[in-house]
């Protein structure tokens, strides 16, 4: 075994999955919350999640979780290539999840753009950017849940490894 | 015993019979037309309205085509804890005195003491047409937008009538009217209640070069109309000169419909009456500051990112020898 194909363990693979896995649902929990659902099906009567009816509340969560994704997403893909390409190479799952997550933040981008005091974009954009937003949302959900039951990861090891 | 005629009475009884046969329809002034990329702003003197509901005749009647006409009977609603919310029978088409989907603007009164003297103020009351509309900014759905004339505005065939532009609006301004709209052929037992209604500044009728119907048949010029910029000065020039005083400027971040009391804002909400429909005059912080700050944030976090996992990869690189299994 050479110093080139020496196994290593980075820090990185046991906090990104949990920090992903929370920023994620955080993400998709104030974005559904962007929605007036949970005060009429009464999920935010559960005690303690009161807050998920606080539509100012779920934007500001949703807003700061924007913010540590993006930083996240850079630190992310700049570790990968820096330190974990030589070992380990991209699933096609993971391929996927990243054109799901590419979309998911463009529109959001467009949305957050929107949302400025100065930006105004014609209706049927605004609508499709909205819709396709929540779309590529239920996407990324549906095929997460269908990954993680079929065990298909981000990373495969390479052969040496 | 014969009633007293007060002059305010007597002005409300002939302006409102003068105006309802003045159909005319006055062109919006040169200087009332935005300039690039200026919005358009009202400026609301309260000191010369006379409470003749001349504006609310008006809009009803310019708006009369825009308002709901729902089908009945409406869809049950699942879970029950969502509430018709019905204005269409001939009694609520008829409510003036709160705003409703048929009542777009509403004169609300005051007694306060101006001067030393006890006075009776009326003024018109509508959105205020925020410069950076929550109500815009969080519908999930698009239906309420801003124009670029900084009108805010409603799409009643796309709105779901969720409510949340109202939740979220400062003034609770839009109303909701139930069993119409898109949501009758979506899920109309789970999802949405109908359509928001509100008063859109008639921006059918300035795009057509028009003035809003409240502004053209009220008999007093209560209101003007033009580039933002000019409102505030001209609010200000009212402010210095004459001892006015102002709201709108900064509420909510800015609106583009200003108001000036000879009272302070705060004694005139002590003395009108508040609740549903009947917006207040508050102070209101900006609502929308923490997305706009954000948004910024949102510039800086990649390159955080970046700093981050440079500094990681040269830490890592420096460290990197056949220690087999380490965590790294």
């Amino acid at each position: 075994m050479t110093l080139a194909t020496t196994p290593r363990v980075f820090a990185e693979q046991r906090f990104f999955k949990p920090f992903y896995f929370l920023l994620l649902f955080t993400m998709g929990l104030t974005g559904f919350g962007q929605m007036p659902i949970f005060k009429r099906y009464y999920i935010a009567d559960i005690p303690g999640l009161g807050w998920l009816a606080d539509f100012y509340a779920t934007h500001y969560i949703h807003y700061i979780g924007a913010v540590v994704l993006f930083g996240f997403f850079v630190y992310a893909v700049v570790v990968y290539f820096g330190l974990m390409r030589r070992q380990f190479r991209l699933t096609w799952a993971a391929y996927v999840r990243i054109a799901l997550l590419a979309l998911i933040s463009i529109t959001g981008i467009f949305r957050v753009l929107k949302n400025l005091p100065d930006v105004v974009f014609s209706p049927m954009f605004t609508m499709v950017i909205d819709i396709s937003h929540l779309a590529f949302m239920m996407f990324f959900m549906a095929f997460g849940i269908i990954f993680m039951i079929s065990k298909k990861g981000w990373l495969d090891k390479k052969l040496g490894f | 015993m014969p009633k007293e005629l007060s002059r305010r009475s007597f002005l409300k009884g002939s302006l409102v019979a003068a105006c309802a046969t003045c159909a005319s329809q006055v062109p919006l002034p040169a200087s009332a037309k935005a300039k690039d990329g200026q919005e358009l702003a009202t400026l609301i003197d309260i000191r010369k309205c006379v409470g003749c509901e001349a504006c609310v005749e008006a809009c009803r009647e310019v708006n009369d085509f825009k308002y709901p006409e729902p089908e009945k009977p409406f869809p049950k609603m699942y879970p029950n804890r969502v509430k018709v919310a019905d204005w269409s029978d001939e009694e609520g088409r008829e409510v003036r005195d709160r705003l409703t989907p048929y009542n777009w603007l509403t004169i609300q009164s005051a007694t306060v003491e101006v001067d030393g003297e006890e006075t009776e103020l009326s003024f018109p009351r509508r959105c205020m047409h925020c410069q950076n509309p929550p109500c815009a900014d969080l519908c999930p759905w698009g239906a309420a937008r801003k124009l670029e004339n900084g009108i805010t505005v409603i799409h009643s065939d796309i709105c779901l009538g969720g409510k949340k532009c109202q939740v979220v609006c400062p003034w609770d301004i839009p109303q909701r009217q139930t069993g119409v709209g898109l949501y009758l052929d979506i899920l109309p037992s789970l999802a949405g209640n109908g359509v928001m209604y509100k008063c859109d500044r008639c921006y059918n009728r300035i795009a057509e070069g028009e003035m809003p119907a409240c502004i053209e048949e009220c008999p007093e010029d209560v209101q003007i109309i033009g580039p933002r910029d000019e409102i505030v000065a001209e609010a200000h020039r009212l402010a210095e000169e004459e001892g006015a005083y102002i709201y709108g400027e900064t509420e909510n971040g800015g609106t583009n419909t200003l108001y000036v009391s000879p009272v302070p804002f705060e004694t005139l909400n002590k003395a009108i009456s508040k609740g549903p429909g009947q917006p207040h005059f508050d102070k209101v912080e900006d609502q929308m500051a923490h997305a706009d700050n954000l948004a910024k944030a949102m510039l800086i976090a990649p390159f955080a990112g970046l700093a981050a996992a440079v500094g990681r990869v040269y830490k890592v690189s420096k460290k990197l020898d056949d220690k087999t299994g380490e965590v790294l």
